[in-house]
């Protein structure tokens, strides 16, 4: 009787560590294949004037790509100094100012709004903000990065918002009672305990919020105007994904063009994970 | 009004959406190459498969064409990955596909293939309704998009800056614009977009936008209008005849000498005999005769 089920849990435990190895295993293959692919265009063109090129033009033989990275950096850090804000203040309503059935209907909503395609938020911006931008700057095209950077903090905000809520509910009674007690008034609370106590939570949420912002394409393909320019809060700007995504399909197999959006596509894998480990490395160190 | 507005941001989130198939497309042809050992049977009737790989701005035109020929020939298969004139000139040579497709004539480098023109294709060049101009020379769009005229007043419009709105690196009808206008890489835009659908949007939602699209994406459009380039509408009859100036081939593109399979050539033949014409027609492409 003992044998076979040890057998079976011995066959479980291999199936568990299969599937838990799975991951390592596509994300150790991803990583290896875009070093692989981008490496060689890289050394071709040189890292300092791909890094540091300000013109990017295939067809000229002109491969820098410092506008996208700059673009990227900008984009990505003004969604955050919008969305940070507007997350954390739409949390601390839900977590201590709404009653159950507000809660609950704004949460859903909130689940919702991250649940939206991005192909559906550029569609929206592309008809609805890209226009609106145009008027109220009477530009001569909306398609900015100002637009870009709008629908990237609507599109950051559920991560924010979800995760920092979680956060502050989690926040022990006690800590904001005692608060109450020695006489601050409510907002005082929440600003300078609840706040405080929930950091590291919140700064998971921002993490999210930083990669998703930094990864996203088809949304901002459609409002960015994809020009590549050096990034301008006015102007038609190129994102390291777009650039990628915009002319994949056309440029020729096996030439340097199509190599070098390979090596894009490696600098902002690594653009990604040193963002990622520097943020986590900040929340860790609170946390100690 | 709002009907229409939706159908063409359906065909943007469609050609979005295209894109991201497309990386992977040349390769799956591969499955689809035509079976030497099916071809052997003496039989009149065509079987087995063609591949055909190539230029997105061709999509309508070869899935009409295909589409009847596979209806007349029940044993056939005709597989279409629309990655781009690049990349169906490149599937052509490598024999990935047996028929590339390219919205351009083939470069002084792309030697060892030969095209054979299927179509014609006037890129109409569209502005908002409300940008108060109806007709440009050759020259006055020349001198648009490289930013030597930036004000629609220059050219008899309203008080409107110009806002320029182009394909990206390797369209082919931004091949075939920048060529025809002699603009390569001359172009200064404020928006690049990775599609028709999403040009044409642009336009009709911006009084400043000029852009460009096939003559047969633009037509019955709302908010946006096609001007006329020296006087010649785009149309059909001032394509084919020549006087309207910015139009471009839609080419096969064949290995030259190439042992092409008895069902590819049967394709071939059918794709340029009179019949196909009005199936031409149909696609909104302008047949060549």
């Amino acid at each position: 009787m003992k044998r076979p089920a040890k057998r079976i849990e011995k066959v479980f435990h291999g199936i568990f560590l299969g599937c838990g190895l799975l991951s390592v295993f596509f994300v150790v293959g991803i990583s290896a294949y875009l070093i692989i692919s981008g490496v060689p265009a890289i050394k071709e063109i040189g890292l300092v004037e791909f890094m540091l090129g300000q013109l990017w033009s295939p067809s000229q033989g002109q491969f820098g790509i410092l506008p996208f990275i700059l673009t990227s950096l900008y984009g990505t850090a003004g969604a955050i100094l919008i969305g940070i804000p507007l997350g954390l203040l739409a949390a601390l309503f839900l977590s201590k100012y709404a009653g159950p059935k507000t809660s609950r209907i704004i949460r859903s909503s909130v689940e919702l709004l991250a649940g939206i395609p991005s192909v559906v938020y550029g569609l929206v911006g592309m008809i609805v903000l890209v226009p609106a931008v145009q008027n109220a700057f009477s530009l001569s095209s909306g398609a900015t990065l100002l637009a870009a950077i709008i629908v990237l903090a609507i599109m950051i905000l559920p991560y924010i918002v979800n995760v920092s809520a979680t956060a502050l509910d989690a926040v022990p009674q006690e800590y904001e009672e005692g608060s109450l007690a020695l006489g601050a008034t409510r907002t005082e609370t929440y600003f300078k305990v609840s706040l405080l106590t929930a950091r590291s939570g919140i700064a998971a949420g921002i993490v999210q919020g930083v990669g998703r912002a930094l990864g996203e394409a088809m949304a901002i393909i459609m409002v960015a105007g994809n020009v590549a320019n050096m990034p301008h809060i006015f102007g038609s700007v190129r994102f390291l994904t777009t650039a990628i995504v915009g002319e994949m399909s056309y440029a020729s197999y096996g030439s340097l063009h199509r190599d070098a959006l390979f090596s894009i596509g490696l600098i902002l894998f690594i653009l990604i994970v040193l963002i990622n480990v520097v943020l986590n490395l900040i929340v860790r160190k609170e946390e100690k | 009004m709002i009907n229409k507005k939706t159908i063409t941001s359906i065909g943007c989130v469609v050609a979005t959406a295209a894109l991201a198939f497309a990386l992977a497309s040349c390769g799956n042809s591969e499955t689809a190459d035509p079976d030497p050992q099916q071809g052997g049977e003496t039989s009149s009737e065509l079987t087995g498969s063609i591949s055909i790989n190539g230029s997105t701005s061709m999509e309508k035109v070869i899935g009409t064409l295909a589409e009847q020929f596979m209806a007349d020939n029940p044993g056939v298969t005709i597989t279409y990955d629309a990655t781009g004139s690049g990349t169906g000139v490149e599937c052509a040579r490598n024999g990935s596909a047996d028929i590339g497709l390219a919205s351009r004539a083939l470069k002084a480098d792309e030697a060892g293939l030969e095209s054979i023109t299927v179509a014609l294709d006037g890129i109409a060049i569209i502005v908002n309704e409300e940008c108060g101009v109806d007709d440009l020379s050759l020259e006055q769009v020349t001198a648009i998009f490289k930013g030597e005229i930036t004000n629609w007043s220059e050219v008899g419009g309203s008080d409107l800056e110009i806002a320029c709105v182009g394909r990206e690196s390797g369209s082919g009808t931004r091949d075939g614009f920048e060529s025809i206008t002699d603009t390569e890489d001359a172009c200064k835009l404020a928006q690049e977009l990775t599609s028709t659908g999403a040009v044409i949007t642009a336009v009709s939602s911006s009084k400043n936008a000029i852009g460009y699209a096939s003559l047969s994406a633009v037509q019955d459009q709302e908010g946006i209008k096609a001007i006329t380039v020296d006087g010649v509408a785009c149309t059909e009859e001032t394509v084919m005849d020549g006087s309207y100036k910015i139009q471009r081939p839609f080419n096969f593109i064949l290995q030259e000498g190439a042992d092409l399979s008895a069902t590819a050539q049967a394709f071939v033949g059918f794709a340029t005999s009179a019949g196909a014409q009005d199936l031409i027609r149909a696609a909104d492409a302008v047949p060549v005769k």
